[in-house]
């Protein structure tokens, strides 16, 4: 318990007090230093969790780790960056080759200050156990991240920054009304004080009204969307991640996403548990395929390579809403798609930082010859580019085959048709501007022998070095506790929706129509208005039973080491897309 | 109920609504320091003008002689319908109140037609103007008196004035008392439009560019003014016992009723003349955005009142 | 108008409606201002009774939405150079009416849930006045072209939300209602800060003048 208090308030007091300290080099030896000691908390956190209780506000399960971890490690890697990065400030000239003005930056106390309490308020969000609470702490990081994108102060990035602090606000407020709603919900349990405390509510999940649970689930899909990324609510996130330093657009880009994302996977689960399950997975499946959507179309003509990234960014949001909207082993997909979204996305902004600090350009069409001029950049900027377009064998390739594979199980063939496609289009679209970027000539030199490479120091390429060769390393082996891990989230997820084939009608308002109507029993719960409208579209869902597995138990060690299947009923027979108001012809119980 | 009282609504209106006028010009003088006219002036105004002369230009036809009486007419009709104090009016049906704001709609019709007729440029300047307020002035009324009615009886909203006069009682007030400020103040904004007051027109100007009603009667004198004149007194008290029915709860006592809608009715044009003090008039642009804030509170009301059981 | 609380949930509604139909900036402030303290008032006329976590919140809300939001927004308006006027997008006719239709759409859509569990500690009205207020602040948001209208616009929003609030205020813990309160104070600090620093920028706060980043 104590290191989760320390992991909060450790970087939260060494944030404020960096905010007034003068010394150059003791505020970044006290970046890294701090960065390290989170890392090895983690790490004993991981190692040897303390049991969650029903009642605590704090506290460590599955998801949460998961989350803190990734948080961790990218800030170790950043923080390396961001003391290599503010030195060489300090003798850089500021001056934009795009529209040609000289610009000042920030001072460097309030940079590294806000780096730290933007940790100390992620730590926060992953160890929060309380809805209340980790609402406080996401509000906190828009506040403590907003200063972050006002490095170099011009006129582009004072944009950026107010379009992230007002959208993220509303998010956050409209996230608020989501709180309140739900515990208007619980005041169904009836035990005196509703709580919203997560596994307290999970374990009465059935007595929560489903109307008020319904509101709220979407206000906080729409609030934490916001600050995820999803479409279309995404539009701070090309302007804040493309304007941002690197090291706090790879922050922003790689471990607030998640942490956003993990609120919504909470209301997801309690939603699930309660019977919203359909309701629920439609919604995260079509704001999913939305985000992939646009994002590809915003990748394909994209004339800035941190905005490209951005897009990126939101494509890989929408990946993981499409994983955990399908279930099954689609949500095991999403849990390593977050890691490896993370790791790549972030060694990929420390890169694009390094050729925006060597060309002074954020437009594609200038940067020509990154091979010749600086190698190692091109080496880990194009390696970083087939991490993040899901080329083997990298990892991105198992957690995006895996959401595929799932989808394919479930029958929803043509969204599995259409997120290929997606992926196609994004593939498309980024080759094209990355490709021209590694090869060719540079432009201040017109022959081959002129163009030497320069010096590129250790701090800029070593973190995103690492980090790509842990995607390469996942890729190939994936370490038995890290797949227990990501086992267990996906069994928790699963086993909740497992255990509510069997629910009873509850509450009076709803209506039970759907049943007879698909010719499908029990398998499927019964509909109300609102899923009628949500569902119209979506394929008819099946659901294979998940291996029986005790819930609630947040530590599964399981004997066997190898990705979990769900069995395949191979008597099936597929589905199409079908509108759900159409009865399916004889359609037998699998 | 009683109807040979009925008979004295329409008589306090014909008899009693010149001294709204003097009591404005009474207030406008007191806040601008001086002693003013005295309040039976706007009698002696209308007795002066009936017995003078009219002119008409050769370009005008009949409308232009019959645009006064008809307005007159049109709002004498009206007046027959305005219950007042405790009394009821002489004529009542339901749904009683479309008649009674069409009446003056026919009224301000037939002035605009007359103003047209005259084939002046100022003229039609005017009446472009007064079309527009009006436009927007008539939402206001209807959803305000939809209000009440709704408020008062329940329902069915085809009910006559008298009959919501009658239901606006102690205890509604008690239940549902901020409503009715609402709707009281949105019926202020539209009888300050209705009858061309301050901030919507200035009736004492004189620059032709800046009046609106004052420019459509430009070209009328003698007894056609008189009519006009009177006229706009009596819409001027009409609108005003409305408001002054919504705003005082029945009480059985004859008398009492009576004077207390009789202050009240006084008050409000000591209200006018003061709001006419303290305010110039509005930019032109600035008129609409009024008159959709009064219909906004109308709509306010409405829909509090359907929530509010 | 049974209680008090169903009043001041009307003077809520009202305050709306009148900032998004006044182009002053000041006043629009004073309103927001007025609106801070009146629901600083509310959770005392809940009627579930006092208690100290009811007269903390009351107190923080009217210290921080009453006094310190005005004064902060008045000191970014002095720094900012920020106009005395603006005009609303969609001018001011069509704002007021749009503003009243999703006054009656949040009451349309509030009665679908009246039916099902009633709020404990709420007016009736808590509801739909608390998502007309929601709507319209967004609303506003949208339409203002100044910065300082649209923290405005953000205020009326946290406002909309503290009315469902203090509906829950008896149940939801003292922690949470103060952290929220914190949480928006340093936001509107860090608006200020913003604002600040665009009006140096660019000489003006206008947003729809601030479109350099687009696809």
């Amino acid at each position: 318990m104590l290191i989760i208090y320390s992991l909060i308030l450790l970087p939260a007091i060494a944030g404020l007090a960096t905010l007034g300290w003068s010394s150059r080099v003791g505020r970044r030896i006290l970046l890294v230093a701090i960065a390290a000691i989170h890392l090895l908390l983690t790490a004993a956190l991981a190692w040897n969790p303390p049991p969650l209780s029903e009642h605590a506000w704090l506290g460590v399960d599955h998801a949460g780790l998961l989350m803190l971890g990734l948080t961790s490690v990218l800030f170790f890697a950043t923080s390396i960056y961001t003391a290599g990065y503010l030195q060489q400030e300090y003798s850089r000239r500021h001056h934009d080759t795009a529209e040609g003005f000289l610009f000042n930056a920030q001072p460097k106390a309030i940079h590294i200050g806000c780096m730290l309490l933007f940790l100390a308020a992620m730590s926060g969000a992953s160890l929060s156990q309380h809805f209340g609470l980790y609402w406080v702490c996401m509000e906190a990081t828009t506040l403590a991240s907003a200063p972050l994108i006002y490095f170099h102060r011009h006129h582009r990035s004072l944009e950026a920054t107010w379009k992230y602090i007002l959208i993220c606000s509303v998010g956050i407020a409209l996230a608020l009304l989501g709180n309140f709603l739900l515990a208007v919900a619980a005041s169904g349990i009836g035990e005196g004080h509703p709580t919203l405390v997560f596994s307290s509510l999970l374990a009465h999940a059935r007595l929560l009204h489903p109307v008020w649970l319904k509101a709220a689930l979407l206000f906080m899909l729409v609030g934490y969307g916001t600050k995820m990324g999803l479409a279309p609510m995404h539009s701070q996130l090309p302007d804040a991640d493309s304007e941002a330093p690197p090291a706090a657009a790879a922050l922003l880009s790689g471990a607030l996403l998640n942490c956003a994302f993990l609120g919504i996977y909470r209301i997801h689960l309690l939603c699930v548990a309660n019977g919203l399950g359909r309701f629920s997975h439609n919604l995260l499946l079509s704001l999913g395929l939305l985000s992939i959507a646009v994002a590809a179309i915003f990748i394909i003509r994209q004339r800035d390579f941190r905005r490209m990234l951005a897009y990126s960014s939101v494509e890989h949001m929408g990946i993981l809403a499409v994983g955990v909207g399908l279930g099954g082993i689609g949500v095991f997909g999403a849990a390593l798609h977050a890691i490896c979204h993370s790791l790549t996305k972030a060694a990929l902004f420390m890169t694009a930082g390094n050729i925006y600090t060597a060309f002074d350009s954020k437009f594609v069409a200038d940067v020509r010859g990154l091979k010749r001029t600086r190698p190692i950049t091109a080496v880990l900027w194009l390696g970083g580019f087939l991490a993040i377009t899901g080329s083997p064998p990298f990892a991105t390739f198992l957690s995006e085959f895996t959401i595929l594979k799932a989808a394919l199980d479930g029958g929803f063939y043509a969204i599995g048709a259409l997120y290929l496609g997606l992926l196609g289009l994004i593939f498309i679209g980024m080759v094209n501007n990355v490709i021209p970027m590694t090869q060719g000539l540079p432009a201040e030199s017109s022959t081959d022998a002129e163009a030497q490479p320069s010096h590129e120091p250790l701090w800029s390429v070593m973190p995103a070095g690492v980090l790509l060769t842990l995607m390469l390393l996942l890729g190939l082996w994936l370490p038995k506790p890290l797949n227990e891990m990501l086992t267990s989230i996906s069994d928790r997820a699963n086993s909740l929706e497992a255990t509510k084939t069997t629910t009873t009608e509850r509450w009076p308002g709803s209506h039970g129509v759907a049943n007879s109507m698909l010719g499908v029993t029990n398998q499927l719960k019964p509909l109300d208005e609102g899923n009628m409208a949500a569902s119209a579209l979506v394929p008819i869902r099946r659901h294979k039973p998940a291996a029986s597995k005790p819930t609630h138990s947040w530590l599964n060690v399981s004997t066997t080491a190898a990705m979990r299947l769900p069995e395949i009923d191979v008597t099936e027979t597929p589905h199409f897309f079908l509108p759900s108001s159409f009865p399916t012809p004889g359609e037998n119980t699998p | 109920m009683n109807h040979v009282t009925s008979i004295l609504s329409p008589v306090a209106a014909l008899v009693l609504s010149p001294l709204l006028l003097g009591i404005i010009n009474r207030t406008k003088a007191v806040c601008a320091g001086r002693c003013g006219q005295p309040l039976m002036q706007a009698y002696w105004e209308l007795w002066k003008l009936l017995h003078k002369g009219a002119v008409t230009s050769y370009t005008t036809t009949w409308i232009f002689r019959a645009g006064p009486m008809i307005s007159l007419a049109a709002t004498l009709t009206a007046a027959l319908l305005m219950p007042f104090a405790n009394f009821d009016a002489p004529i009542h049906f339901a749904g009683d109140f479309v008649l009674f704001a069409y009446l003056l709609g026919l009224g301000r019709f037939f002035t605009v037609l007359a103003a047209l007729d005259t084939g002046s440029a100022f003229e039609g300047m005017g009446a472009s103007r007064e079309v527009f307020f009006s436009t927007m002035v008539e939402p206001a009324l209807l959803l305000s008196i939809a209000a009440i009615a709704r408020e008062a009886i329940g329902n069915s909203i085809l009910v006559d004035l008298t009959a919501m006069h009658h239901h606006i009682s102690g205890p509604l007030w008690a239940n549902a008392g901020l409503i009715l400020i609402f709707i009281a103040v949105a019926l202020f904004i539209v009888m300050l439009a209705e009858c061309s007051r301050i901030p919507i027109d200035d009736p004492n100007t004189h620059l032709e560019l800046t009046m609106i009603h004052e420019v459509m009667v430009l070209d009328h004198g003698g007894p056609d003014l008189a009519f006009i004149l009177y006229g706009s007194a009596i819409k001027m008290w009409l609108l005003g016992t409305l408001i002054a029915g919504l705003l005082l709860p029945v009480t059985n006592w004859l008398l009492l009723d009576v004077f207390l809608s009789l202050t009240l009715l006084f008050l409000m044009a000591v209200l006018v003349g003061v709001v006419e003090s303290v305010m110039a008039r509005l930019r032109m642009v600035r008129v609409p955005q009024l008159l959709a804030g009064a219909t906004t509170l109308a709509i306010l009301a409405l829909v509090l009142e359907y929530r509010i059981p | 108008m049974s209680s008090p609380s169903d009043l001041i949930l009307i003077l809520v509604i009202l305050i709306n409606l009148a900032v998004l139909g006044i182009g002053d900036v000041r006043l629009c402030v004073h309103f927001i201002a007025v609106q801070g303290v009146i629901l600083g008032i509310l959770p005392l006329f809940t009627g579930g009774g006092l208690d100290m976590n009811l007269l903390l919140i009351a107190a923080g809300t009217f210290l921080m939405k009453g006094l310190i939001f005005p004064w902060l927004l008045f000191r970014s308006m002095k720094t900012a150079n920020v106009p005395s006027e603006s005009v609303p997008m969609l001018g001011f006719t069509l704002s007021k009416v749009i503003a009243v239709l999703l006054v009656v759409a949040s009451f349309w859509l509030a009665s679908k849930f009246k039916l099902l569990t009633p709020i404990e500690h709420g007016s009736d009205l808590t509801l739909p006045v608390a998502l007309a207020t929601l709507l319209c602040g967004m609303f506003f948001i949208i339409t203002q072209s100044l910065a300082l209208m649209q923290v405005l616009g953000y205020l009326m929003l946290e406002n909309g939300v503290f009315v469902f609030g203090v509906a829950m205020a008896h149940e939801e813990p003292l922690l949470v209602e103060m952290g929220i309160l914190l949480d928006v104070f340093v936001a509107i600090l860090v608006m200020g800060v913003a604002m600040f620093h665009i009006s140096r920028e660019f000489d003006h706060i206008d947003v729809q003048r601030m479109t350099e980043l687009r696809d």
